[in-house]
């Protein structure tokens, strides 16, 4: 395990926002962090960096005790955390200069880095003029810069335009496929942990809810195709004659467990042939609240 | 020690831009120019003057704003400056979870504010010596050049930059725990201003309070104090007085605690 937490508490005056968490983040993973905010997902996170001081629990990482190797595992990562902490004053590129500086990284890496998030044309602004976007894809440069084997990333999506998130996303996929790094990633976002992350954790109110693997997160978390359709009761007994489960229905929608395309495409073929009007008919993910509820149930 | 070099080096890197550095640099220019104006227009009224006094006016003139005012406020605002750069970029975090130890981030900060006030008073010396001689080449009515005042200025620098350690550490912390700028700017100048106050009444206990240790530096090698009357006068410098002795303890044990304090805090 890169991370590996046992019992982890940690509290702010009397309120206890991280509970007894225990983590298991495997080597070569991109380990999805879902919660939503204020769950407790930034404290976890400080925590796992050694800037909060753990109550309760131990937290070993590239298994060593963080405690007492704090700074050869700290050499290892790079981070970011919240909204990326830049010198406001500074450009682009001087910004990633004083790190270099402090990690004893060579300028050339700069400059990769710079191109890297696509900055390179911005590299002489001040940061202070950058958008949020900018300024999140020099937190990421940033956090890159060392060349760190385990990366933990605190919503690095946040701001981004849909570009911008899916550059990241392959960004991550392609570190840990082909340099063999380790990501771990928080989000509030489920179909874009679902989109990219081999494990995931999920966290609420401080506890973890869930862990595991992507499959197993599927399991619990089935999509399912949402038909908006003109008359749902005589379509939802068609569909039911069929063999189809109809897991919710309401005036103008009903849903049924996601399988396949193939299978959306045939229930839209049947629906056609039996005189439906079918206004719409997509694959939706359960939102995170919903899937929280899920969890809890079958807890 | 590789940690507190790189994080020394980082420090200038990430201020020398910024007017927390170059203030340090043009204060001493500015007030030395100033001065040198003033004296070059006024020339024919010193042309008498014997070069001692002369020193002594040029460089008290400095002196002694310095001790009441210049001084204790040169090192709240760079005390602020070195930490507030952190505050307001909220980079404490990121300069927490690099793999340097918190000593080396810590010293190196503090380190580098003295640093800043070495530069400072260093220049206000050259400045002064520089102008003053000047002045003697420019106007040779003015008799800059029949006395050298180069040692003894020397001392009352080095005597007032260990003056001031004390309050730099205190000031340090409190920029370092205080996010805005009022809190230790507003307790920095009613200190200052408390400070001056006590030593300039001569209240008996004046030296066990940091703030007071410019003032009473800057008093206590005042002319007067030399031997007025006599064919050369001498001015002397006694460097370890109590108040000096009071503001280098306080320095080394605020920035002792100051340490703690930045181990057991939570890093927002």
């Amino acid at each position: 395990m890169v991370i590996d937490t046992q019992g982890l508490s940690f509290h702010f005056g009397n309120q206890q926002v991280v509970k007894s968490l225990s983590l298991q983040v495997p080597e070569g993973s991109i380990y999805g962090f879902l919660g939503p905010n204020g769950a407790g997902k930034t404290t976890t996170i400080k925590l796992l960096l050694n800037l909060l001081k753990t109550d309760e629990g131990s937290i070993r990482v590239f298994d060593k005790d963080l405690q007492t190797n704090r700074i050869s595992i700290l050499s290892q990562i790079g981070s970011l955390i919240e909204q990326p902490a830049i010198y406001l004053h500074l450009t682009g590129k001087e910004n990633l200069m004083n790190r270099a500086l402090l990690l004893e990284v060579p300028e050339s890496r700069v400059d990769e880095m710079l191109d890297l998030v696509h900055l390179k044309d911005a590299a002489n602004k001040k940061a202070g003029k950058y958008s949020l976007g900018m300024k999140q894809r020099l937190g990421i440069a940033l956090a890159l810069l060392p060349d760190p084997k385990l990366l933990i990333l605190d919503e690095p999506t946040n701001g981004l335009d849909p570009n911008g998130i899916i550059e990241i996303r392959e960004l991550l996929i392609k570190l840990v496929s082909k340099h063999n790094k380790t990501v771990f990633v928080s989000s509030h976002l489920l179909a874009e942990v679902e989109r990219m992350a081999t494990h995931v954790g999920i966290i609420d109110h401080g506890e973890l809810l869930f862990q595991g693997s992507i499959n197993d997160l599927e399991a619990i978390s089935q999509p399912q195709v949402k038909i908006e359709i003109n008359n749902t009761v005589d379509a939802a007994n068609l569909l039911k004659k069929q063999g189809f489960t109809i897991t919710e229905i309401s005036e103008d929608t009903l849903s049924i467990p996601y399988t396949s395309k193939v299978q959306m495409s045939e229930i839209n073929a049947l629906l056609n042939r039996n005189n439906f009007q079918v206004f719409s008919i997509q694959k939706v993910h359960k939102d995170l609240e919903k899937l929280f509820l899920d969890i809890t149930q079958k807890a | 020690m590789k940690g507190f070099i790189l994080s020394f080096r980082s420090e200038f890197y990430k201020t020398r831009k910024t007017m927390a550095f170059w203030s340090s640099i043009l204060l001493p220019l500015i007030i030395c120019l100033l001065l040198f104006i003033g004296f070059f227009s006024h020339s024919d009224q010193m042309a008498s003057t014997p070069g001692m006094e002369l020193w002594l006016r040029f460089a008290g003139a400095i002196l002694g704003v310095m001790g009441s005012l210049l001084l204790p406020m040169l090192i709240v605002f760079i005390g602020y400056s070195v930490n507030n750069i952190e505050h307001k970029s909220e980079t404490w975090k990121s300069l927490f979870s690099l793999p340097i130890p918190k000593w080396s981030v810590y010293s190196a900060k503090y380190v580098y504010a003295f640093s800043l006030v070495v530069l400072c008073l260093g220049l206000f010396y050259l400045f002064t010596i520089g102008f003053g001689n000047l002045l003697s080449v420019v106007k040779p009515a003015l008799k800059f050049n029949e006395y050298h005042i180069e040692s003894t200025l020397a001392q009352i620098y080095f005597k007032l930059l260990l003056s001031s350690l004390g309050i730099l550490s205190i000031q340090f912390l409190l920029s370092l725990l205080f996010r805005d700028f009022l809190k230790p700017m507003g307790i920095g100048f009613v200190a200052t201003i408390a400070g001056v106050i006590l030593a300039g009444t001569d209240w008996k206990y004046a030296y066990l309070f940091p703030y007071s240790a410019a003032m009473s530096t800057v008093k206590s090698i005042h002319p007067g104090a030399g031997g007025k009357g006599q064919a050369t006068p001498q001015l002397t410098v006694d460097f370890f007085t109590k108040d000096i002795l009071v503001s280098l303890a306080v320095a080394a044990g605020v920035f002792i605690l100051g340490y703690f304090i930045v181990l057991r805090k939570s890093v927002k």
